[in-house]
């Protein structure tokens, strides 16, 4: 009897695991790849002193924000949907929605970052050749694009190791509501607390897995870079 | 490669897709009777609530959301309107809650007892004594001495509350920071208890997470228990719909009423883990009630009673 509810428990955990992180890092890309494509280009531009500060400035932006801390994100996320507070209205506290959005918020600059670097790291002359070709400005940005695109795999993938490891941020904002809002992370958490070990070893393996799983994908897209 | 559209198309379909899915869960979500309940770490993880709760959803076509933190969490939680009810266990929060006018029509439900726990070797010398404020005083002594450690919840919970109150008897006010015999853990009961084995050290549990813990916890022993200040009662407080109107009160007030029934008093009371019971229901009980805490006791049961949510 006991049986029955652990692996479906297990099933729901992971479930909404990859629904919450998964759905996470899709809006980010949607979202992060056209922005670090623009931003990306702005390496191209930019000899004046002014565009050349505009530029510093955007990157340690981009990069602060790479390293926000996930917890800080939940507890902001948290104030803003908490019933007095200015979004609770939506009575989305406690619900994946809110995960979602945190985790979302915590992707989009990494998504941004890596897309940015991937954009910039290509070589002017294939954006100019194109140009000097007669192809438009968006023909030219997805050809630059097309040649970033692992740079820009790896970000996605990247986003979603981060967003699936994650434990902090939407502990607070999904409350760990047993069969609604638990993750394996942070079912590890509470599983580890009860003492229940046995679950909570079976939910590290499965995040563990995935995230091994990650880093192959990882790899293969950068060795598939490297050999071009 | 293909053309960029046909790429593009293929993301905004599968963009939509998932997205779809997770906005489709949230309205399927959002049409459900859901009912927030705020209550403590110790409370849950003593697995009372894993046990009643699918009884009294399945009965009343409803889900109860179990948010588990501090004492002092749940209670601002309920003060922020984030909880329909709350289940705690600390009379001066509790008091301070009511008083808030953001809780009302405090009731208890059940009691269970703290007991304070040490190495088997108790350097301290306080197994067996009936007077808890006088151990604590021994667990002080040796401390200083360098020959004990107790480890307390610091996470405002109404077991740290207690313990806090002890220490305040005896007129000392202990502190990571002054004294190395004090940890300040910060942490839940299960995480307390486990530390506290590793540690050797001594610290204040209530009964139910001591029992689901025992047979891990083998370097530990219950030392002292009995003391009328050891005995914990657990209140429910609605969360005043005037206050937040857009929470569930009826749900609330329905799962207020089966907890304090005689069906969930007798659940509560047929819970046991490693074959002891771990809550004793006070609900009807009234001179226990007032013992215990709850002058109001039968003027809120009535009140209950009359309730037709």
């Amino acid at each position: 009897m006991i049986e029955d509810t652990f692996w479906d428990e297990i099933w729901n955990i992971t479930t909404l695991s990859l629904r919450v992180s998964g759905t996470a890092v899709l809006i980010g890309a949607l979202i992060g790849v056209p922005i670090g494509t623009i931003l990306g280009f702005r390496q191209f531009k930019g000899k004046r002193t002014l565009t050349r500060f505009v530029d510093i400035m955007l990157k340690s932006v981009i990069n602060t924000s790479m390293g926000l801390p996930p917890v800080v994100v939940g507890l902001v996320v948290y104030l803003l949907f908490t019933t007095s507070g200015p979004f609770g209205w939506l009575g989305l506290l406690y619900t994946p929605t809110a995960m979602m959005i945190t985790q979302l918020i915590m992707v989009v600059p990494i998504i941004i970052g890596v897309t940015m670097s991937a954009v910039g790291s290509v070589e002017k002359s294939i954006r100019e050749r194109a140009l000097s070709l007669g192809a438009t400005e968006t023909q030219a940005a997805w050809l630059v694009l097309r040649e970033a695109r692992m740079g820009v795999l790896t970000s996605i993938i990247v986003a979603f190791g981060a967003a699936i490891s994650e434990v902090g941020g939407i502990m607070i904002t999904g409350g760990n509501v047993r069969w609604w809002t638990r993750t394996l992370t942070t079912a590890i958490v509470v599983e580890t607390e009860l003492g229940n070990f046995t679950m909570a070893l079976t939910l590290g393996a499965i995040l563990l897995s995935m995230a091994f799983g990650i880093n192959f994908a990882l790899t293969i897209v950068q060795l598939k870079g490297a050999r071009r | 490669m293909r053309s960029p559209s046909k790429i593009l198309t293929e993301i905004v379909i599968l963009a939509v897709v998932i997205i779809g899915a997770f906005a489709y869960e949230q309205y399927v979500s959002s049409q459900k009777y859901i009912i927030v309940l705020a209550t403590t770490t110790s409370t849950y993880d003593s697995g009372l609530l894993d046990y009643l709760m699918p009884i009294f959803e399945r009965k009343y076509n409803a889900e109860v959301h179990i948010i588990s933190v501090g004492t002092g969490q749940a209670i601002e939680m309920a003060k922020r309107g984030d909880a329909d009810l709350v289940l705690v266990h600390s009379r001066q929060l509790e008091l301070e809650f009511v008083n808030s006018t953001y809780g009302i029509h405090r009731v208890g439900v059940m009691y269970n007892d703290f007991i304070i726990i040490g190495p088997t070797s108790d350097p301290a010398g306080i197994n067996g004594l009936a007077n808890a404020t006088e151990a604590f005083r021994k667990i002080a002594e040796a401390g200083a001495k360098g020959k004990a450690i107790f480890i307390s919840r610091a996470d405002k919970s109404g077991t740290n509350m207690l313990e806090l109150s002890i220490w305040k008897r005896l007129g000392i006010k202990p502190s990571n920071k002054t004294e190395t015999w004090y940890l300040e853990a910060g942490a839940g009961m299960g995480t307390v208890l486990r530390m506290a084995n590793e540690k050797r050290a001594y610290t204040l549990t209530d009964r139910a997470t001591w029992l689901s813990f025992k047979n891990q916890l083998t370097n530990l022993k219950v030392l002292v228990e009995g003391d009328v200040i050891l005995l914990n009662p657990y209140a429910i407080i609605l969360v005043n719909p005037e206050k937040y109107p857009q929470r569930n009160y009826k749900g609330a007030l329905k799962l207020a009423k089966w907890m304090i029934s005689e069906e969930g008093q007798n659940l509560i009371a047929s819970f046991k883990k490693e074959g002891e019971t771990l809550f004793i229901p006070i609900a009807r009980d009234f001179n226990k009630a007032h013992e215990l805490g709850f002058p109001e006791q039968e003027k809120e049961i009535a009140w209950y009673d009359a309730q037709n949510p």
